[in-house]
């Protein structure tokens, strides 16, 4: 490695640098969702010793774990309650849950639909990669229909949840979509939420090479990548009903929903 | 908004209320729950209550999300608890492991009503008193109270919280519907006469802090989220970092540990009342409402010339092995009646290991004991 191995990451320091290397496989998204994380962390002027993340269970929940912050990794399904206790205990701490789309929307999607609705001031960062990574690729609740996974070999049948919609409908104050490849953006996005008073989610298209990538044909995180880089539209505005995701279709990405 | 902030002096309140002041004078601040009834009135009078206080009451969408809320409280510096009945009790499970394995200080109260399932909502039962120490998954102790009476419910509500805070984790209050309905006298201290124990906070520097590093009581010291250690706190097997450590030695560490700092600190948690146990040839071994009716069956007995103890258990679990051991080698037979079909007189048979003969009343729920039934199981007993 030499000297390059032995240089400081400029984020180094926001990170549990002992832990690493992470779980996360090559051409995951999920490095890249924790560098947007932290870089926005920086950019909000955040008092870090008053920020917590709170983690459910799966590839995403490992990301509390790696966040040199007070990080709680919880129970499948329920980081939003144990966020909820946390924030209302205890006010001047900005609370950020960062867990995957089954963990927040299948088996904990009745918290998200009433902690939107009670507008308790959490900033949840949803990363969607379509799957159930951590236990070896199954269909998930935003898995697209005729998408293949290790239980549906025949193509999924059930009708994909639409997370930004379903935010929007609980009474999210702000809704934003972007994927991994939209760096900047995605950073910006999560300084807003972060900043935001009341209930904000950020859902993030991230790719699953491994699983979800490799059982529909979509190849490496890098094409994936690709894939979003050619295939996003950004909509910023649009009525979160129109961004339901079809399998292989386009993706809409964009800040659908900032309340004043 | 009202004046009143601690209540101080005699009242006339049924159980549930009376459970709620007992959090109220323990300095309790959060209260997540679900309604669900016999249990309702706890968190009604919590809602009431906590806003007079500076705390907060929040009503959560499930039982599952209302477990989560007072473990994500507890870190997040304040006292907190929860309060169900059978079917919560079951979604709490889940949650209350998590509280188990990072140590959270916690309470839980259960008013128990007869299941299985939906059961009789209204009616009393003591069916989950094996669910209490066994229901979430995996290996640990815990500890559980079992009042007798509304002063009961707010005194050991105290109590259960001033465990919880010594040794870190969530402690059941195991009640039911017959004691938390019952509008009996309660007399609350004024706040000064009250002992509460506080957290245990770090003492080293925030550099040297590992969040589960115990001291030789095997209890960790606890910082709370802000204040600057950036804990990490998970619910996979850790080191002392509280990092996650996959392998059979960490797991060996880290659970014997969190069993052992209940079963070796036994003698200061357990608490029993006894009665006449010196020369009786047969001891009623009771708890929760039971005990109620069983005192009345013991002093029949007694006038008919039975010589008959009772041991009420007030802790139910750490259970008491060695003084049910002890009585085992003195006594004829133990009777044990209980709203269920056998659950802790199988503990008593295990302790009792053969010495003495164990004679379960069993009844299934809705109602409590007839004392002629406990009473004839005496007078079986020492035939």
């Amino acid at each position: 490695m030499g000297e390059v191995g032995l240089k400081k990451h400029p984020l180094d320091d926001y990170l549990r640098v002992e832990r690493v290397p992470h779980i996360w496989c090559p051409g995951c998204g999920l490095g890249l969702m924790v560098n947007c994380f932290l870089r926005a962390l920086v950019k909000s002027r955040l008092d870090l010793d008053k920020v917590v993340v709170v983690s459910g269970i799966g590839c995403t929940g490992r990301g509390a774990g790696y966040i040199n912050l007070d990080s709680f990794h919880t129970t499948h399904g329920r980081a939003i309650p144990f966020a909820t206790g946390l924030k209302v205990a205890n006010p001047e701490l900005t609370v950020v849950v960062i867990s995957g789309d089954g963990d927040l929307v299948a088996i904990g999607g009745n918290h998200l639909i009433h902690a939107a609705r009670r507008s308790i001031d959490l900033t949840v960062l949803c990363v969607n990669n379509f799957i159930y990574g951590m236990t070896g690729g199954q269909l998930g609740p935003t898995t697209p229909l005729t998408a293949r996974t290790t239980t549906s070999l025949r193509g999924n049948s059930d009708e994909p949840l639409n997370v930004p919609y379903l935010a929007a409908a609980s009474g999210a104050a702000y809704v934003a979509r972007w994927t991994t490849a939209h760096v900047r953006r995605l950073e910006k996005a999560v300084t807003e939420a972060l900043l935001k008073k009341g209930f904000s989610l950020v859902e993030i298209i991230s790719p699953c090479p491994t699983y979800y990538g490799r059982m529909n044909k979509q190849g490496t995180g890098l094409e994936q990548m690709k894939y979003y880089r050619d295939n996003s539209v950004i909509k910023s505005g649009l009525d979160p009903k129109q961004v339901a995701i079809e399998f292989n279709g386009q993706i809409i990405v964009g800040k659908f929903i900032d309340l004043g | 908004m009202s004046e009143r902030k601690y209540l101080a002096g005699e009242f006339f309140l049924s159980g549930d209320d009376a459970c709620a002041e007992g959090a109220i004078s323990a300095g309790c601040c959060f209260f997540a729950g679900y309604p669900i009834t016999p249990a309702t009135e706890i968190a009604e009078r919590m809602a009431e209550r906590l806003p007079e206080v500076g705390g907060n009451y929040i009503q959560m969408e499930d039982e599952l999300g209302s477990m989560a809320a007072v473990l994500g409280a507890s870190w997040g510096g304040v006292k907190a608890m929860t309060a169900t009945s059978g079917p919560g009790f079951s979604l709490m499970m889940e949650n209350i492991g998590l509280g188990i394995i990072t140590e959270t200080p916690c309470v839980v109260v259960n008013i128990q009503r007869a299941g299985p399932s939906t059961g009789l909502p209204t009616l009393t039962g003591q069916g989950d008193m094996m669910q209490a120490r066994w229901g979430s998954h995996g290996v640990y102790s815990i500890i559980a109270l079992s009042p007798s009476s509304p002063q009961e419910l707010y005194d050991l509500t105290i109590k259960a919280f001033n465990l919880s805070e010594k040794y870190r984790l969530p402690v059941l209050v195991m009640s039911e519907a017959a004691t938390g309905h019952m509008y009996e006298k309660v007399v609350i201290p004024l706040p000064g006469e009250i002992e509460l124990v506080p957290r245990r906070k770090p003492t080293v520097p925030t550099s040297d802090y590992l969040p589960f590093k115990p001291d030789p009581d095997l209890v960790p010291p606890m910082a709370n989220a802000g204040e600057g250690y950036h804990l990490h706190v998970s619910g996979l097997t850790h080191d002392e970092r509280g990092y996650p450590a996959m392998t059979a030695e960490a797991q060996d560490r880290l659970v014997r540990r969190l069993v052992d700092k209940i079963e070796q600190n036994k003698a200061e948690i357990i608490e029993l009342e006894e009665d006449g146990i010196r020369g009786a040839e047969v001891v009623v071994c009771t708890y929760g409402i039971s005990a109620r009716v069983s005192q009345i069956a013991v002093e029949r007995a007694r006038g008919e010339g039975i010589r008959v103890g009772m041991l009420r258990l007030v802790t139910v679990w750490p259970f008491p092995d060695d003084r049910i051991r002890d009585i085992a080698r003195e006594v004829k037979a133990f009777v044990v009646p209980e709203i269920n079909y056998g659950q802790i007189a199988l503990e008593v048979e295990r302790c009792a290991c053969g010495r003495a003969e164990v004679v379960l009343v069993p009844h299934m729920g809705g109602g409590v004991h007839a004392p002629e039934t406990i009473l004839a199981a005496i007078r079986r007993a020492v035939r």
